[in-house]
């Protein structure tokens, strides 16, 4: 067992530094740099002044000594920028003398955000707070919401139940966040619709959350997941309903609420855990939809910021942030299902 | 001229609808003359939910053929007062005609930007799908039947590539930058090499023993193989003129009317980001299907027989496990549509004007609490082709688990 864990830890910190130096690489290809460089500078840079900008903050070297200065294995550069002395390490103490020689991931050190100017830390902290609020109200209604579902739908297979809930629950996965938050706003929130319950905006949901502002968002994002997992279920269910013991105890004579409640529910449950685990991939591109469309600026706002201003750093930090969530729920959700299931055990 | 009523809004829009409709009429009504023949597609008649995705996804599907003759004013060009003008709204000195969506931010014509779109979905989506799928079967037989080094490392590259989130992976590569650095064409010449040699693969194993049919089949595949291969892939690669690189683009222009095969460099960008995406799903769900059939007692006896593992992979394992891949593949279409729709809300790879539904939406989204119907049809469009695929995948699951 332990071993079966420091394995797949290898493997899941091979897979981010793979991770990791292919997003580093695409976004120091020379067309992004010129791109971060006109951002920054002025965007009426000529081709020379593009180059000196991009040399004097140590850009236009080697990828694999960049991605090893990011990594803190090799010395952060040191330059100067119009005379004023300037290197990597510079904005930890804000001088080079005092500063570190070595500065990157090792040292716990993400680098700095060139939209946001500030340290990409700082930034993660704050913005994957706000959206764990958003992911915490999103699960909390979709999976209790989905293993009902599934659970009523799997109890009789075949039945008019049955077959109305798996319509309801084909007709949500095919409704992207970008679809159903449309809609969302459009019936809820606009003036077309006539509702106006809740508002169509959630930026004010960032500093205080009420039901009116943070309603809309976490319905859309929870909405998708809940076709999937309620699927799950119910093909789980469905198949724990046509076991010997199930039928052993109906014939024993326990009423069909007690064979559901007390002999089925536990094992149909086993299968959707994994699911659900895995669902948190997916949830990262709702989120990044859904606080787009309505505004809340969390950790896929910033995500979308960090990728169209090519802000190397603060992309790199928020993709090992997303890596590590992906990996850790499917090594928690393969120990789980070993936990859960006793027929399954690691050779 | 009056502003249309709802009513004559829907009658004016089924009509424009109206050779999809009689398309529709045939193919069903035909189908169900012979569904006997048909073999699963004619079991589907049995299943209402399956039926009506059949008919929902056969509606899109002929709307994208002839889109031309559906829509009502061209797709790109503003007309003068149509700004954000309500359904049904007529057209200031053109007797007759009317916006039947309304008009968009930039005064153009919703209803036919929507048909339009459709075009560009159903142009992608089935066709990377395919691809994806040809890219998954032949990396993920072998690495199910052989096991071993070969397994670890391709299982260990597709587990990578799911565990970054598609977003990150759509941000990164489908960006005007990325198509300037030519890696994108890159990744198609790998990519879309991946089908000549599965069915290269495929007839060689087969006619191996039968060297005239052999050479006829290989040929053909060959010739169209590598002459696609030219005007997708190699015609796109910065810096290098191809030889007879213009032949082949109008070669490849006569030849198909919706256009998956001569991809300008953004939708190139898009398809190969899209394939790049899926066959990692793919490929997972082969391996697993090939660990768990493997072991049958057909492929013991086709060993025995002494046949090539790739035959036995080719012709013994992968039509037993058809049923499912099928399944997979009218889900797939189905995602993939909502990534392109995903690609075109951030507007990753697709032009401002472009009428692609996800960029619609995008556009439409900025005014929703004011103007409702720019965003609605493409929404609604998307969401019903997408449900349809999935009402199909569910038919198509349920009647042939009852064999």
């Amino acid at each position: 067992m332990l071993q079966f864990v420091l394995k797949r830890l290898g493997v899941m910190l091979l897979t981010i530094l793979c991770l990791t130096f292919v997003v580093f690489f695409l976004t120091n290809l020379y067309p992004n740099l010129e791109r971060l460089a006109k951002t920054q500078g002025n965007n009426r840079m000529t081709a020379e002044q593009v180059e000196s900008w991009l040399d004097g903050r140590g850009y236009n070297r080697n990828v694999f000594v960049k991605y090893g200065e990011w990594l803190g294995v090799v010395p952060g550069w040191t330059n100067e920028i119009n005379g004023v002395p300037s290197g990597r390490c510079k904005p930890i103490t804000g001088d080079v003398e005092t500063a570190p020689s070595y500065c990157g991931v090792l040292q716990g050190y993400l680098g700095e955000s060139t939209v946001f100017r500030e340290f990409v830390s700082k930034i993660i902290n704050i913005r994957l707070g706000l959206t764990g609020w958003l992911m915490f109200a999103a699960f909390g209604l979709m999976v209790p919401a989905a293993l009902i579902i599934g659970v009523l739908a799997g109890m009789r297979e075949g039945g008019k139940l049955d077959r109305s809930l798996s319509t309801f629950a084909i007709a949500t996965s095919a409704t992207p966040e970008y679809v159903s938050g449309v809609l969302f706003i459009v019936i809820f929130a606009s003036s077309a619709g006539g509702l106006k319950w809740f508002k169509g905006s959630s930026t004010s949901a960032m500093d205080d959350i009420n039901f009116g502002n943070f309603t809309l968002p976490v319905l859309t994002i929870a909405l998708y997941g809940v076709g999937y997992i309620a699927r799950m279920t119910r093909a789980s269910m469905a198949e724990v309903m046509t076991s010997q013991y199930i039928r052993t105890a109906r014939l024993k004579g326990v009423s069909f609420r007690g064979v559901v409640l007390k002999h089925a529910l536990r094992n149909a449950l086993i299968a959707p855990f994994t699911v659900i685990m895995l669902q948190f991939p997916f949830l990262l591109t709702g989120v990044v939809i859904v606080e787009t469309l309505f505004n809340y600026k969390g950790f896929g706002w910033a995500l979308v910021q960090a990728a169209s201003n090519n802000d190397i750093e603060l992309l790199l930090g928020l993709s090992i942030v997303a890596v590590i969530v992906v990996l850790l729920t499917q090594l928690i959700s393969d120990i789980g299902y070993m936990f859960l299931n006793p027929r399954i055990r690691v050779s | 001229m009056e502003q249309l009523s709802g009513l004559q809004i829907t009658g004016a829009i089924l009509w424009q609808f109206l050779p999809v409709w009689i398309a529709l009429v045939i193919v069903l009504v035909g189908g169900g003359f012979i569904r006997g023949k048909l073999g699963l597609l004619g079991k589907l008649y049995d299943h209402p939910i399956g039926m009506i995705g059949l008919t929902i996804v056969l509606f899109w599907v002929f709307t994208a053929l002839m889109a031309d003759w559906i829509i009502t004013f061209d797709p790109y060009t503003p007309v003068d007062g149509m700004k954000n003008k309500k359904p049904g709204w007529p057209v200031g000195g053109q007797e007759g005609h009317y916006f039947l969506l309304g008009g968009d931010n930039l005064a153009r014509d919703v209803f036919s930007r929507v048909v339009a779109g459709s075009k560009t979905v159903l142009g992608i989506a089935p066709a990377a799908t395919l691809i994806a799928f040809m890219v998954g079967i032949t990396l993920g037989l072998p690495a199910g039947f052989f096991m071993g080094a070969r397994d670890t490392a391709l299982s260990f590259l597709a587990n990578m590539v799911l565990a970054f989130p598609v977003i990150i992976l759509f941000y990164l590569l489908v960006t005007r930058a990325m198509v300037q650095t030519g890696i994108p064409t890159y990744l198609a010449a790998v990519l879309f090499a991946f089908p000549i040699i599965f069915i290269c693969t495929l007839f060689y194993t087969r006619f191996k023993t039968r060297p005239n049919e052999l050479a006829l089949y290989m040929g053909v595949t060959l010739v169209v193989g590598i002459w696609l291969y030219f005007s997708m892939v190699v015609t796109h690669i910065p810096n290098f003129k191809a030889p007879f690189a213009d032949s082949y683009q109008v070669l490849a222009g006569w030849l198909d009317p919706i256009r998956p095969f001569s991809m300008d460099a953004n939708t190139l960008n898009i398809f190969v980001a899209v394939v790049f995406v899926n066959s990692p799903t793919v490929f997972r769900i082969v391996r697993g299907l090939t660990i768990d059939v493997k072991t049958r007692d057909y492929v013991a006896a086709a060993q025995t027989r002494g046949e090539s593992p790739w035959y036995i992979m080719l012709w013994e394992i992968l039509p037993n496990v058809r049923g499912p891949l099928i399944v997979d593949f009218c889900l797939r279409i189905g995602y993939t549509t909502i990534l392109l729709g995903t690609l075109g809300f951030f507007g990753l790879g697709v032009s401002p004007e472009s009428p692609d539904w996800g960029a619609t939406i995008n556009d439409g989204r900025k005014l929703l609490l004011i103007y409702v119907h720019p965003a609605l049809p493409p929404a609604i469009s998307l969401m019903s082709l997408v449900l349809g695929l999935n009402f199909l995948a569910d038919g198509l699951r349920e009647e042939s688990l009852k064999d």
